[in-house]
């Protein structure tokens, strides 16, 4: 494949191979959701089209409108010894769930002192973009963040969103995976990564490398942070975009010592910027590096509002390459 | 004679009574701990509901699994908690099966089949569905059971799981334990529709109300409840009746109960009832059966005894058990 081919592989395709990948390796994978089984169109953005007509209805399964009772399945078949992955069709359904989620899956191991353990991934949804309102397309990664011993996942590019979720299906923990929508259908990568791929969880990936600025991003604006990293370089500031991938646990090596280099930190996220990720972000920065930093720490983040609907609202509501360009300018000058 | 054939052999019988009586001696020895000061806990007395899980447990295999509540150490011991590990939790000791980190409302047993008790009311119920799933995607006649208390009977998460557990078919048994109080509610008051044995019917799953301080008619529901799990018939909710003696929690005095009412539960203890069953129909003498309680005694003395003595945690221990992979200091 010559280098200047476009891109045609999407997220959505690197998430397909990997659910089959991963039940064609292990029996013991098992995936339940709405509307997920192929009679019911394989999903709403069809992210499991085929696993059911190919591994069988007993192992994926169509269930009832009923969040408690789809992470509690999960959960029992989990300390049965299987491997569920388990969809909650988008991010604010988790709030029905969230008993099963926050009391149970995350915290079995511990309250167990080891005795059992929930090798469960959580698949959800969200995304601005299609004017879905205030109940459709929340960012609420930090509540989950803020829970000890479930870890969170997002992606931004095929290869990611591939090797993410075969190490979230392999590890031993509860893992929400959280995907995002507009990102699923664009084409970022040339070929499908190979049945061996993996991305550990934990670990941060430096995108773009610099010298000016650190930008830490995840899922959908760790896109916008690079593109505003490009249009930063032909103003002169070398941005280093680094991409979380793993939200929680996060990995503050790779972040620290990119600051230590930078002395300059944006963090950026969809999600409201109150007590948000960037929140702990910027604090253990400014806890560790405080007197090798040029600058405050600055966020970007959501508005402190409920998503909106109208179009020109819902632009408003969350930062985007333009914001993230103009925020830097303004920093490093 | 039940009316559905399924009878407790006097075997079977005699093994009822031994769990029941060591389900009311464990309950009497821990609150008399509490009062001594030996032992700080939170406790649920589970007085009166004895034979409940004593009989359903007569009924199940140890890889059958078992999903619990906080006031669920009946069901525990019922399944063959060890009473070692058991005390050495409640004490929060390191030799806990827990290792102390979860204490009486997470108490975990795996090698017994008790997977998951949750301090979360009707939280029970999905999880046993997922038990279920698996055994049978292993191909295995494993059940799986669910124990909740009346107050669970109105919770969402009870009733989504009893709607799953008719459209898959999973072999699982719910026992709601109706004691008739709901914490300190009266579970008339809480409570639409008759029964809650009938709401079954409204997710197409066979639902049975039985006397659960009666021996035989709750050997006789388990036994036919767990039949037909195994045969892949799909679920059934027991709704057992009974009566708690004590208040909600340990500490809570029950002023709302109805002294009359509690007097009448009393005189009808299901214990000694059974004890005397044993007697009556000549399966056990009085030496044996004072035999098989004194055992019993010194088994728990044994096992407060170890639980006191053994090691507290340390604070580095919280760095385990998080996750898999422990975390950094």
């Amino acid at each position: 494949m010559s280098a200047t081919a476009r891109p045609t592989v999407t997220i959505l395709a690197a998430l397909q191979k990997a659910l089959a990948d991963a039940c064609e390796a292990d029996e013991k994978v098992i995936v339940l959701g709405e509307d997920l089984a192929d009679p019911e169109g394989g999903g709403i953005v069809g992210v499991t089209r085929g696993l059911s007509s190919r591994f069988g209805d007993e192992r994926i399964r169509s269930t009832p409108i009923a969040e408690q009772a789809i992470i509690g399945a999960a959960i029992g078949a989990s300390l049965g010894g299987y491997k569920p992955v388990a969809e909650i069709m988008l991010m604010n359904f988790t709030t029905v769930a969230m008993d099963m989620i926050v009391n149970h899956a995350a915290k079995l191991r511990f309250m167990s002192g080891g005795q059992t353990h929930v090798p469960l991934v959580i698949r959800t949804m969200t995304g601005l973009g299609f004017g879905s309102g205030g109940q459709h397309c929340d960012y609420l990664e930090s509540w989950f963040a803020h829970v000890a011993g479930i870890k969170v996942v997002a992606a931004s590019t095929p290869e990611d969103a591939y090797g993410l979720m075969r190490s979230a299906i392999d590890d031993p923990d509860p893992v929400l995976f959280i995907e995002n929508l507009p990102t699923y259908f664009v084409p970022a990568a040339h070929a499908l990564p190979d049945s061996a791929h993996r991305v550990p969880l934990g670990k941060a990936a430096v995108q773009r490398e610099g010298s000016d600025i650190t930008i830490v991003a995840y899922a959908r604006m760790a896109n916008e942070a690079r593109a505003a990293a490009a249009q930063l370089a032909d103003a002169g500031v070398s941005a280093e975009v680094i991409d979380l991938r793993t939200i929680a646990p996060w990995d503050r090596e790779t972040v620290l010592a990119s600051v230590r280099k930078t002395g300059r930190l944006l963090v950026v996220h969809e999600a409201v910027r109150q007590h948000g990720i960037g929140a702990e972000i910027a604090a253990v920065v400014s806890e560790e590096l405080f007197g090798e930093l040029k600058m405050p720490v600055r966020r970007l983040g959501g508005v402190y509002a409920p998503v909106p609907y109208s179009k020109p609202l819902e632009n408003a509501f969350a930062p985007n390459a333009q914001r993230i360009f103009e925020t830097v300018i303004q920093s490093v000058n | 004679m039940s009316s559905n054939g399924y009878t407790p052999s006097a075997e079977t019988l005699i093994e009822i009574y031994r769990r029941a009586a060591l389900l009311k001696a464990n309950d009497e020895r821990v609150r008399k701990v509490i009062t001594s000061g030996k032992i700080a806990m939170v406790y649920y007395s589970y007085r009166g509901q004895e034979v409940i899980p004593s009989a359903f447990a007569a009924c199940l295999r140890d890889d059958d699994a078992l999903c619990t509540i906080y006031r669920g150490i009946h069901d525990m011991l019922a399944k063959g908690f060890p009473l070692k590990p058991l005390w050495a939790e409640l004490a929060g000791r390191t030799t806990g099966s827990c290792k102390g980190k979860g204490g009486p409302m997470h108490l975990t047993f795996p090698e017994k089949g008790i997977m998951v008790t949750t301090g979360i009311v009707g939280s029970s119920a999905p999880i046993a569905n997922g038990l279920a799933w698996a055994a049978r995607l292993d191909g295995s006649d494993r059940v799986a059971v669910a124990t909740f208390g009346d107050g669970a009977s109105n919770i969402g998460a009870v009733h989504e799981a009893m709607n799953l557990a008719s459209v898959w078919k999973l072999p699982v048994i719910f026992v709601c334990q109706n004691n008739l109080y709901a914490e300190h509610t009266a579970y008339k008051k809480l409570t639409g529709g008759e029964t809650i044995a009938s709401r079954a019917a409204g997710y197409g799953m066979a639902g049975v109300r039985v006397d659960g301080n009666d021996v035989d008619a709750m050997y006789a529901a388990s036994a036919e409840a767990v039949a037909r799990a195994r045969s892949g018939e799909g679920p059934t909710l027991i709704e057992a009746m009974t009566f708690r003696f004590h208040g909600h929690n340990f500490g809570d005095p029950g002023e709302y109960i109805p002294k009359e009412e509690l007097e009448r539960a009393i005189v009808a203890d299901p214990v000694p009832r059974l004890r005397q069953r044993l007697l009556d129909d000549g399966l056990m003498r009085e030496d044996q059966v004072a035999a098989m309680e004194a055992e019993i005694e010194d088994a728990i003395t044994e096992a407060v005894e170890y639980a006191i003595a053994s090691p507290w945690p340390v604070p580095d221990d919280l760095r385990f058990d998080v996750f898999a992979e422990e975390l950094a200091r």
